[in-house]
């Protein structure tokens, strides 16, 4: 947790000396252009790194019934059979988080002097993971308005329901506090739970922290040490035109808040961030759960029951060990022993 | 056996909480009950294993090949290029820990490495530390570590304390299966020669006998017959049920533990009272005489050679299709494997019930219909004369075995069966059945005696939802579909909650089966006295 609270430290300074220092050019414009571009061509040479291996065998894990008898009713999504089925388990999966909305709590007691367990439905890490992934995501979206001129209309749509309440001005967007209750969350959970304190890697806090860091310099950005906004969108124009503007007189803060995004973007594909794109790919479940019905190719599969090089033990070997008995204990055989 | 604590001191002896130091940092525990014993260095060899070697897992010294760290590099680059299921799920993780309170083992021990997320840790640092860029610069800092032999010690201790029953994966937001990381990790473990006896002999009698038993052929003729004389005893009627015969509708594969081990084989005994019943067209076979598979709890090729002899059977005495009997791994591996596997199934076609005419197109590619299935479908069609009031004094719960509710989702088919053949059916609570159910704690070639106190710690959640239903509604009686669990659960249930009897599912089915031309029955499967006889037409006359 300390070396990953250092470095977000470090990148903070970095930040904030790379304006102080001048180097706008090369924070405001280099680095989130070379990071973009990493974020891109990582992300896209991890997704090919798992694709290039087969998926041999078909392993979903089914969590309904099967469709077996007619009058037995299957579970249609939880054990899907088909590609539309497996589509809808898909986005259950991605857009509300269905295997993590099955979490318990197991806890131990004693009930009358033996000890028990108890079951407890757990939906808290559900409800905040949801918070934060979709505060990020609108963010993500209001962004957008940054990159394009004019704003289309869907994204001021966005802009306004998440500002709806009309608090302060600039108006106050819910999403803000989203995804900081969502992060909080997440990053208390991990300090509180014996179990998360015991399982984290450094990525897991640096990860927290980075994220917190870019929300809470962008929050900063917006409400407290304004920058010139104008003048952002013509630098991030540049940006995305590939045509870049000198970003010269804005405040640190914007370089600060950049530099933590180029972080993470640089970051992202060589991280656990990755199970963005990795969800998708999930062997248990983004396959049809009729591996009965439809035969899966294992493209390695070495060898069938009848191809000279099979290496298991045939029937004709095993009649040679057994032969004698075989006839005694009066089984049939394919061969009749020699007399 | 040792002497065992009794359970209340079993699970005070369970520490509160954990180590002070970091996991990379402690050390797995050799003790005796801790570790199952090693493979035989024969029987890993007579399987190809190209590293077989004398070891004991309380030694310092395993042994293991000069050039073990390139083996195991080379291991996990083969299977990383192989699988992508693997690739994802060494990189996706985010250790959210929505898996840890998930898994039996650690509800049962709190040991943080049977957290799944740390579980797959094990292997994910060392994957950091070879295969991604920012674990070679940056190391523990990355989360990586350097392959040591006590990396491969605690792989051996925390990869033998996995059921592969895919709970965790239900959990994962991102789908992660700890069953394939614990395959994988196997099969690393047995290319630097280190596998465990219980499953590696099994598996070694499996190919060369036919089953895990190594029962040959002319026994197992000899088995069935004793059993076949307890139904005679039991029913009045003589069945004499063919073996290898050619030319029959269905082959029947089964695994082997139900023609051995109680209570298994009440469960075999009833499915050759209902095939006889029927009048079902079928052969057993000596040769596919297992329908489990302990290669898949460690290596996709081993499984691949086991599973292969189901369709070379068929084919040969050319039957139509395939009825498996009830299990649960087996159907792991007949319905996401065989047919992958070992498949096209074409020489043999997609199954109808000759008895009710339905087909079963669900089975139209691997061509194997599961018994509960065949079984509900006989029921439905009003084809078989039941008594279930034979079976009142049971009050059963339905334990839904780990492979069939996640890696199948058979899960009304034997509640209906067992609905009709018993009066008296409770659930246990939610959260502990369906996709949801425990494992028994002894899954994945786990139910070796050496580690009881372990399997005993893993079946607890499965005991403790047991004994809620055993205070609450009297149940007396836990029926399941898994020949593992037929084994495993009796003395795990004597430990936790005594007064429970464990059966199989065709077990209740064949005591509430009215054959015809059978005398009155007087006794159960068991051959023990059913406090509801049937009524004596002699004697009411």
């Amino acid at each position: 947790m300390t070396i990953a609270f250092a470095a977000t430290l470090l990148i903070l300074f970095v930040g904030w000396a790379g304006s102080a220092l001048g180097l706008q050019y090369l924070f405001g414009v280099i680095l989130p252009l070379v990071a973009g571009a990493v974020f891109i061509i990582g992300f896209v040479w991890k997704l090919v790194r798992w694709a290039k291996s087969p998926v041999p065998f078909a392993i979903p894990t089914v969590a309904g019934q099967q469709r077996s008898l007619d009058w037995i009713k299957p579970s249609r999504l939880e054990c899907p059979w088909t590609t539309p089925a497996v589509l809808v388990r898909m986005l259950l999966e991605v857009f509300a988080f269905r295997s993590l909305f099955r979490n318990t709590r197991a806890e131990r007691t004693v009930i009358d002097g033996t000890p028990r367990v108890t079951y407890f439905s757990n939906k808290w890490l559900w409800l905040f993971a949801l918070l934060f992934h979709y505060g990020m995501l609108v963010i993500i979206i209001r962004h957008a308005r940054f990159f394009l001129d004019p704003v289309p209309a869907c994204i001021a749509v966005v802009e306004f329901v998440d500002g709806v309440f009309q608090i302060g001005a600039p108006r106050f967007y819910l999403t803000d506090a989203f995804i900081l209750a969502g992060l909080a969350f997440l990053l208390l959970r991990r300090v509180v739970s014996e179990r998360l304190r015991y399982i984290s890697l450094p990525a897991d806090w640096f990860a927290l922290f980075l994220l917190i860091a870019i929300a809470v310099s962008g929050i900063l950005m917006r409400y407290v040490c304004k920058v010139d906004i104008n003048q952002v969108k013509e630098v991030i124009m540049g940006l995305a035109t590939l045509h870049p503007v000198s970003p010269t007189g804005i405040g640190s803060i914007f370089f600060i808040h950049v530099t933590f995004v180029s972080v993470l973007l640089i970051y992202f594909p060589f991280s656990k961030l990755m199970h963005m794109g990795g969800v998708f790919m999930s062997p248990t479940r983004n396959m049809k759960c009729n591996t009965r019905q439809e035969r899966h190719v294992n493209p390695w599969n070495p060898w069938a029951i009848d191809d000279p090089q099979a290496n298991y033990h045939k029937y004709a070997e095993y009649e040679d060990d057994y032969r004698d008995a075989m006839v005694e204990a009066g089984l049939p055989v394919d061969k009749q022993p020699e007399a | 056996m040792a002497k065992m604590p009794t359970p209340e001191e079993l699970l005070a002896a369970t520490p509160a909480s954990f180590p002070k130091e970091g996991w990379m940092d402690t050390k797995p525990d050799f003790h005796p009950g801790s570790y199952c014993y090693p493979a035989k260095t024969d029987a890993l060899q007579k399987l190809g294993f190209e590293n077989a070697h004398e070891w004991a897992p309380q030694e310092e010294d395993w042994n293991l090949p000069e050039n073990w760290e390139e083996i195991i590099y080379n291991s996990l680059k083969d299977a990383l290029e192989k699988h992508r299921s693997l690739k994802l799920f060494m990189d996706c993780c985010v250790r959210c820990g929505a898996c840890a309170d998930k898994c039996h083992f650690f509800i049962g021990t709190n040991d943080p490495k049977n957290m799944p997320v740390l579980r797959a840790e094990l292997l994910r640092s060392v994957y950091r530390k070879d295969f991604t860029t920012a674990g070679r610069l940056l190391g523990k800092y990355a989360g990586a570590r350097k392959l040591d032999p006590e990396v491969i010690k605690e792989w051996f201790i925390y990869f033998y304390q996995c059921t592969e029953c895919r709970r965790c994966s239900l959990f994962c937001p991102y789908g992660i299966d700890t069953a394939e990381i614990t395959v994988i990790v196997r099969q690393m473990l047995l290319d630097l020669g280190l596998g465990i006896n219980w499953i590696m002999n099994s598996v070694k009698d499996c190919n060369e006998t036919g089953n895990h038993l190594g029962i040959k052929p002319h026994s197992m003729k000899e088995i069935v017959e004793f059993l076949c004389d307890d139904i005679e005893t039991i029913t009045g009627i003589r069945i004499d049920p063919p073996w290898n015969e050619k030319g029959h509708e269905v082959v029947f594969i089964t695994p082997s533990g139900d023609y051995f081990a109680d209570p298994g084989v009440y469960t075999f005994m009833g499915y050759l009272m209902l095939f006889h019943e029927i009048g079902l067209d079928y052969t057993l076979s000596t040769y596919a005489s297992e329908g489990g598979n302990f290669g898949s709890f460690v290596s996709f090729d081993v499984a691949k050679r086991l599973n292969a002899k189901m369709y070379a059977e068929a084919k040969r005495l050319g039957a139509k299709w395939i009825l498996g009997g009830e299990c649960g791994h087996m159907w792991r591996v007949v319905n996401q494997y065989m047919a992958t596997y070992n498949g096209p199934a074409d020489f043999l076609e997609t199954p109808v019930s000759p008895i009710t005419g339905t087909v079963f197109h669900n089975a139209a590619a691997t061509k194997m219909v599961h018994i509960a299935e065949f079984t509900a479908d006989l029921i439905k069609h009003n084809k078989l004369n039941l008594r279930p009031e034979r079976n009142n004094h049971i009050i059963t719960t339905w334990h839904d075995s780990c492979n069939p509710s996640r890696a199948m989702g058979i899960l009304e088919e034997p509640r209906y069966v067992l609905k009709n053949v018993c009066n008296n059916f409770v659930e246990m609570p939610e959260h502990t059945i369906r996709e949801e159910t425990f494992c028994c704690g002894s899954g994945s070639g786990l139910n070796a005696e050496e580690i009881m106190d372990q399997r005993l710690r893993g079946g607890f959640p499965r005991a403790n939802a047991l004994r809620y239903v055993h205070d609450h509604n009297d149940v007396n009686w836990m029926a399941c579909m898994c020949a593992l669990d037929r084994a495993a659960l009796p003395p795990l249930v004597d430990y936790w909650v005594p007064g429970v009897t464990v059966s199989g599912l065709h077990e209740l089915v064949a005591n509430a089966l009215v054959m015809k031309g059978e005398i009155p029955r007087t006794m159960d499967l068991r051959q023990e006295d059913l406090p509801f006889p049937d009524e004596d037409p002699a004697e009411e006359a």
